[in-house]
């Protein structure tokens, strides 16, 4: 590998000044899928690589009925996706994990990491979205959250600045009556990543869809909202008509490009097919 | 500059002088002489570097020496009980031709070791599922499968035995 400093800071101040002094080519390092393989990709110059692993708080996974379940950013891929509660009360978020890399890969990288890489296929973020997912973050100016909706900027980019460490992640409780899932589209089923991904969490009452969240990914710059489709969904009873008006408006939503994995068309009609099959199986879920 | 690096590795403790930069796999091969485990692709998309840290198999070309302080490495080269008892997968391995050029082969045994200590009795998805981060170039899977389905039973057949007496 390049070389590079290393450094093990104990607490997120110290971590958060030696970014800001060491300058813009010193990395934070989680678990590390993303950068070490930029490193040797030579995608990206490093100077320095600022091991977060030993900062005390960030390893915690809790679930409280009121506020949902919380993670810090060194949990990782993996222990989340062996957690029954997981796999139970957030089946969309369980099926992004299974189907994220390898298992090597996941006892390594972190959800934190995935969101903090902010690539358009990243598996982690559609579902995340699509549950009002609320990220927290360390600044020198003190602590922030905000929705993770409002996080990512373009490819590769989020509003974390010099200097800002990503601490966890809040996923809201479920509501009662509510269904969700996420259908994650490749080439093949294994070690792939997403030619198309299409998450949908909505409320219900009886037939009705009270609420809903679709998030698109691998469809344009950052994961995408649909939100001329959810609007169509709000408050409306849930029938094939209006499904497949429901596909057709996420379909003039998105901005895929074409690239080596598929094109621009196929994405799109893809997102088409998998919007209608999502909403459908939504609805139908018991949870 | 170089740091000291305590760690266990097949049950003996071991200090290695490494720098910052060096991956688990780099030194594994060549700081402590291990050269079992395999870079195939070195970005994590091969699993022939697969070893055990603390219970859990990783790409070892994915972690730094560094980060392996204080903590129990397993590598291929402590899976057999002693020079001439196997683990019951290699033998499997062998009795089936699950391995050809075998580079692929210390890293799925590894793999494939850690699938069946938490699941003895493995369906045919789970074991493809399990081993879907380990890539062989030769085999075409299905005797590796073979070789897996066969150890697990035997593994079974032992423990029972074991249960019984
Ligand atoms: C073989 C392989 C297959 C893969 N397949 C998939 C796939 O199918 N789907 C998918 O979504 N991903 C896939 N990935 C990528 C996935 O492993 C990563 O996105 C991972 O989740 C990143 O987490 P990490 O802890 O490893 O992050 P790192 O590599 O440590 O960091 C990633 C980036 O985020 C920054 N960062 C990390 N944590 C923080 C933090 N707390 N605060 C601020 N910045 C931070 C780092 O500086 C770096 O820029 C794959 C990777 C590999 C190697
Ligand atoms: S060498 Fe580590 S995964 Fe290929
Ligand atoms: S035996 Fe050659 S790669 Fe698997």
């Amino acid at each position: 590998m390049r070389r590079f400093a290393y450094h093990e800071p104990k607490t997120l101040e110290e971590a958060s000044r030696l970014l800001v002094d060491l300058g813009e080519n010193a990395h934070v390092l989680a678990g590390g899928t993303d950068l070490f393989v930029e490193i040797r990709e030579r995608l990206r110059d490093v100077s320095d690589v600022v091991n977060i692993k030993n900062i005390p708080g960030m390893t915690d996974i809790t679930w409280d009925p009121a506020v949902g379940l919380t993670f810090g950013a060194l949990v990782t891929a993996r222990q989340l996706e062996t957690l029954p509660g997981v796999q139970r009360t957030y089946p969309n978020f369980a099926e992004a994990l299974r189907l994220l890399a390898s298992i090597q890969v996941r006892n390594r990288a972190t959800v934190v990491g995935n969101l903090c890489r902010a690539s358009p296929s990243a598996d982690t973020i559609p579902p995340l979205i699509a549950d009002g997912a609320i990220i927290h973050i360390y600044t020198p100016k003190g602590m922030r959250r905000m929705p993770l909706a409002e996080f990512f900027t373009g490819p590769g980019r989020t509003r974390l600045e010099r200097g800002d460490i990503a601490t966890g992640i809040v996923i809201p409780a479920p509501a009662p009556d509510s269904g969700r899932i996420y259908l994650k589209h490749g080439r093949r089923k294994a070690m792939e990543l997403a030619t198309v991904g299409v998450a949908v969490s909505l409320d219900r009452d009886g037939d009705t869809c009270t609420n809903a969240r679709i998030a698109l990914g691998a469809v344009g710059p950052t994961v995408l909202r649909a939100s001329a489709a959810e609007a169509l969904l709000k408050g409306r009873k849930i029938t094939d008509e209006l499904i497949a008006q429901v596909g057709a408006q996420a379909m003039a939503e998105c901005t895929p490009i074409s690239n080596v994995r598929a094109s621009a068309e196929y994405r799109r009609s893809m997102v088409g097919v998998l919007t209608r099959r999502a909403v459908k199986t939504a609805m139908e879920a018991t949870q | 500059m170089k740091q000291i690096v305590e760690l266990t590795i097949n049950g003996d403790p071991q200090s290695l002088a490494v720098e910052g930069h060096r991956s688990l796999l780099d030194t594994l091969r060549e700081e402590a002489g291990l050269t079992g485990t395999k870079k195939g692709c070195d970005v994590g998309d091969c699993g022939a570097c697969t070893v055990i840290v603390d219970g859990q198999p990783v790409n070892a070309c994915l972690m730094l020496a560094v980060e392996a302080q204080g903590r129990n490495v397993e590598t291929v080269e402590g899976m057999q009980q002693s020079i001439d008892i196997l683990h019951p997968l290699q033998d499997a391995f062998m009795r089936h031709g699950a391995s050809q050029c075998g580079f692929c082969t210390p890293g799925i045994l590894m793999m494939a070791r850690k699938l069946i200590e938490e699941n003895p009795d493995p369906s045919d998805d789970e074991i493809r599922f399990g081993l879907s981060g380990n890539i062989c170039r030769c085999t075409g899977y299905t005797k590796i499968f073979d070789a897996v389905r066969s150890a697990a039973a035997e593994i079974r057949a032992v423990r029972a035995q074991e249960e019984t007496v």
